[in-house]
């Protein structure tokens, strides 16, 4: 187990800079999930840390020691692949017991280790079946068991369930964060879905663009979204983003339309430009609250989502609540000021005190 | 969310739907006939039959007939039983080319895998112009072989050899021009050294193309695993590039032991009968020589060997065990 620090981290292909400097801190122990769309550079820092591409600027060092030169083999760490990387000519137990045999363990040191993982992970009975005979969620198990033979300082996982069905995503996430509360080794996980990211970390890095656009527990990012990306990208359904004006102490959509109560600790001037923000499930439904006209309705079972027009504003709502209204109709809703969130028209950074 | 722009709501501006339905269309009996299963078969494996069965099992048949008989050309022949094959039997020129046909095939075949895997590992890394050479590397294949047999004969001949001119007016390291054509080793290793040259296209353009179906994540894999570049090869590699390697391997033995025209072209068997392959000792006993019967019986005689070698990769090199099972990806 170990620490993992990033210092100024930077990549470049060429001329084209993948990662603008990056910092990151992993305390010892800690699960810590890197998230962002497609491109944003978080496979490609984890890469890095693994030593499967170099690193054009900066540093990384895992447990107080600089790896930066250091050969993958040496750096103490395992890695799950998205597509597994099972040796798909070996049988479980030889893909599990591969680094072993390089380093020439024991036979018993081997037939212990092994038999300890495939334990961890359900594994016993599949030991002698090659990777093509297991179903994804075994190969991933597997990939899985193949890291944790090793005693790592530090796990690396590349967004290892996005080859997996929905309820076995759901299932293996259980699974990987069961295996890290049992196993306290450092973690870290890259995935583009945030709800996995949400779900599982201690502490969540988004990036965009090769930029760390903010770090925090995830309750912290939801609650006090840095910027506009986050506040977008964390959350679903996403959060309601308007662009307008700070106007008479409320804020007044672009395209017209009913002003929107702005949050008690925005800090805005009369007339900036402004993105007003708030999340579907903070609007309930009031009265005497903005009128808005459905265009759509999505009933999931727990709540329902409402999707409408208020004045020039697209804006969704989740509702506890069954909704009797129809498309065409319109209802009246009003989100809580207090959980509002107001970023600058501009950068697109948090207007909102503290 | 919705996706609409601010200005009408979608579908709101759209021409009329027409009534248009399309209509049922009564098949014709030649529609019938060609959705008909049973008539599809027939009428497709009819050509491909039609010809394998004239092309292919009529002249081996043929050929297995005319080895039992004493036919000359301008003259047929009577069934004489294993005659053809007895007298075979106490022929030193037969057993040379037997020899010789095991030797060029053996030689030949590990040299084309050596260098053609060789070739292969360094297309697959990041060389640049890497399509450039792909193209290169395939020319020696795609010249006609006679063309090529040709081409060497002059870099083998005894006067105007290139090779000879270079090692001894270029480089001065022999004082003599080297006689390839005309003794036999010389000879022997020559005929080797063009099929060679011939061959690894072939065995290189194969194998990369196995190569390309490994996984890079599985190098990675092994890399953070901690195996050495040469671990890499022999535990990820060479596996999983066995069950290619046994289909490329058989084809070219089967085209080896067979070859026949760059070792016509070149030295038609000689000198002293040295060269011959049992398909240019064949033809040269059945055709020039006018003993059909006896031509035949050599080229029957090639038939076990290649059985042998095809059981050979079918048995040692094919499915793994690994590769079994249904996939579920």
């Amino acid at each position: 187990m170990a620490t993992v620090d990033i210092r100024d981290v930077r990549k470049n292909f060429g001329s084209t800079a993948i990662l603008h400097g990056v910092n990151v801190d992993i305390a010892d122990g800690e699960f810590v999930v890197l998230v962002g769309p497609s491109g944003c550079g978080k496979s490609t820092l984890l890469r890095m840390i693994a030593g499967l591409e170099n690193i054009s600027g900066g540093e990384v060092s895992i447990g107080g020691r600089v790896v930066n030169d250091v050969p993958p083999k040496d750096r103490d760490i395992a890695m799950v692949f998205q597509n597994y990387a099972l040796y798909p000519h070996m049988t479980v137990r030889d893909n599990m017991a591969f680094s072993m045999k390089l380093a020439k363990a024991p036979a018993e040191v081997m037939e212990n280790e092994v038999k300890r993982a495939a334990r961890i992970l359900g594994l016993e009975a599949l030991l002698d079946r090659y990777p093509r005979q297991l179903s994804g969620g075994q190969r991933q198990r597997v990939a899985m068991g193949r890291a944790i033979v090793r005693h790592p300082q530090v796990f690396l996982f590349d967004e290892p369930l996005s080859n997996l069905d929905a309820k076995l995503r759901v299932q293996m996430r259980a699974e990987i964060k069961d295996l890290h509360q049992r196993l306290k080794t450092t973690t870290i996980y890259v995935t583009h879905d945030q709800i996995e990211a949400m779900t599982m970390a201690d502490k969540i890095v988004v990036m965009h663009g090769g930029h760390v656009e903010q770090i925090g527990a995830p309750l912290e990012l939801y609650d006090r979204p840095a910027n506009v990306f986050v506040a977008g990208f964390i959350g679903s359904p996403a959060m309601n983003l308007l662009p307008g004006v700070v106007q008479g102490g409320a804020f007044q959509p672009d395209g017209g339309g009913p002003a929107w109560p702005l949050p008690p600790d925005a800090r805005a001037s009369e007339g900036q430009r402004a993105t007003y923000g708030f999340r579907p499930e903070h609007l309930s439904l009031l009265g005497e609250g903005i009128p808005v006209a459905v265009t759509l309705i999505e009933p999931t079972g727990s709540e329902t989502q409402v999707s409408g027009r208020a004045g020039g504003a697209s804006v969704t709502g989740a509702f506890r609540e069954r909704i009797t209204a129809r498309v065409g109709e319109t209802i009246h809703v009003m989100p809580d000021p207090a959980l509002a969130h107001l970023f600058h028209g501009e950068t697109g950074q948090r207007l909102n005190a503290a | 969310m919705s996706a609409s722009s601010p200005s009408a709501p979608r579908g709101q501006d759209l021409p009329p739907a027409t009534n248009w339905r399309r209509p049922q269309i009564n098949q014709g009996w030649l529609a019938r006939l060609l959705d008909s299963k049973t008539f599809l078969i027939i009428a497709c494996l009819t050509p491909a039959l039609g010809l394998l069965m004239v092309f292919l099992t009529y002249p081996l048949g043929l050929g297995i007939w005319l080895a039992f008989t004493d036919t000359h050309i301008g003259r047929g022949g009577v069934f004489v039983g294993f005659e053809n094959f007895e007298s075979l039997w106490y022929d030193w020129v037969f057993w040379g080319a037997v020899f010789y046909t095991v030797f060029y095939t053996t030689v030949a075949t590990v040299l084309k895998f050596g260098l053609g895997l060789w070739l292969a590992l360094l297309l697959n890394e990041n060389v640049p112009f890497k399509s450039l050479l792909r193209a290169i590397i395939l020319l020696p294949w795609i010249v006609p072989t006679v063309l090529s047999a040709i081409a060497f004969w002059w870099m083998f001949d005894a006067q105007f050899s290139i090779i000879s001119y270079i090692l001894v007016d270029v480089l001065g390291w022999r004082d003599t021009y080297i006689d390839f054509l005309g003794t036999p080793w010389h000879a022997r290793w020559s005929l080797v050294f063009a099929n060679v040259w011939r061959g690894i296209p072939f065995v290189a353009i194969s194998l990369l193309a196995g190569l390309q179906t490994i996984s890079p994540s599985l190098y990675e894999a092994a890399l953070l695993d901690g195996a050495s570049s040469w671990q890499r090869f022999t535990r990820i590699t060479a596996p999983l590039l066995m069950p290619i390697l046994a289909v490329v391997l058989t084809f070219s033995v089967l085209f080896t032991f067979t070859d026949f025209q760059l070792v016509y072209a070149i030295t038609r068997g000689g000198p002293i009968n040295s060269t011959h392959l049992m398909a240019t000792l064949a033809f040269q006993r059945g055709i020039p020589g006018g003993q059909l019967g006896e031509g035949a019986a050599i080229a029957v005689s090639m038939i076990p060997f290649l059985i042998l070698a095809t059981l050979f990769s079918y048995f040692a090199l094919a499915r793994r065990k690994w590769q079994q099972g249904e996939a579920n990806d």
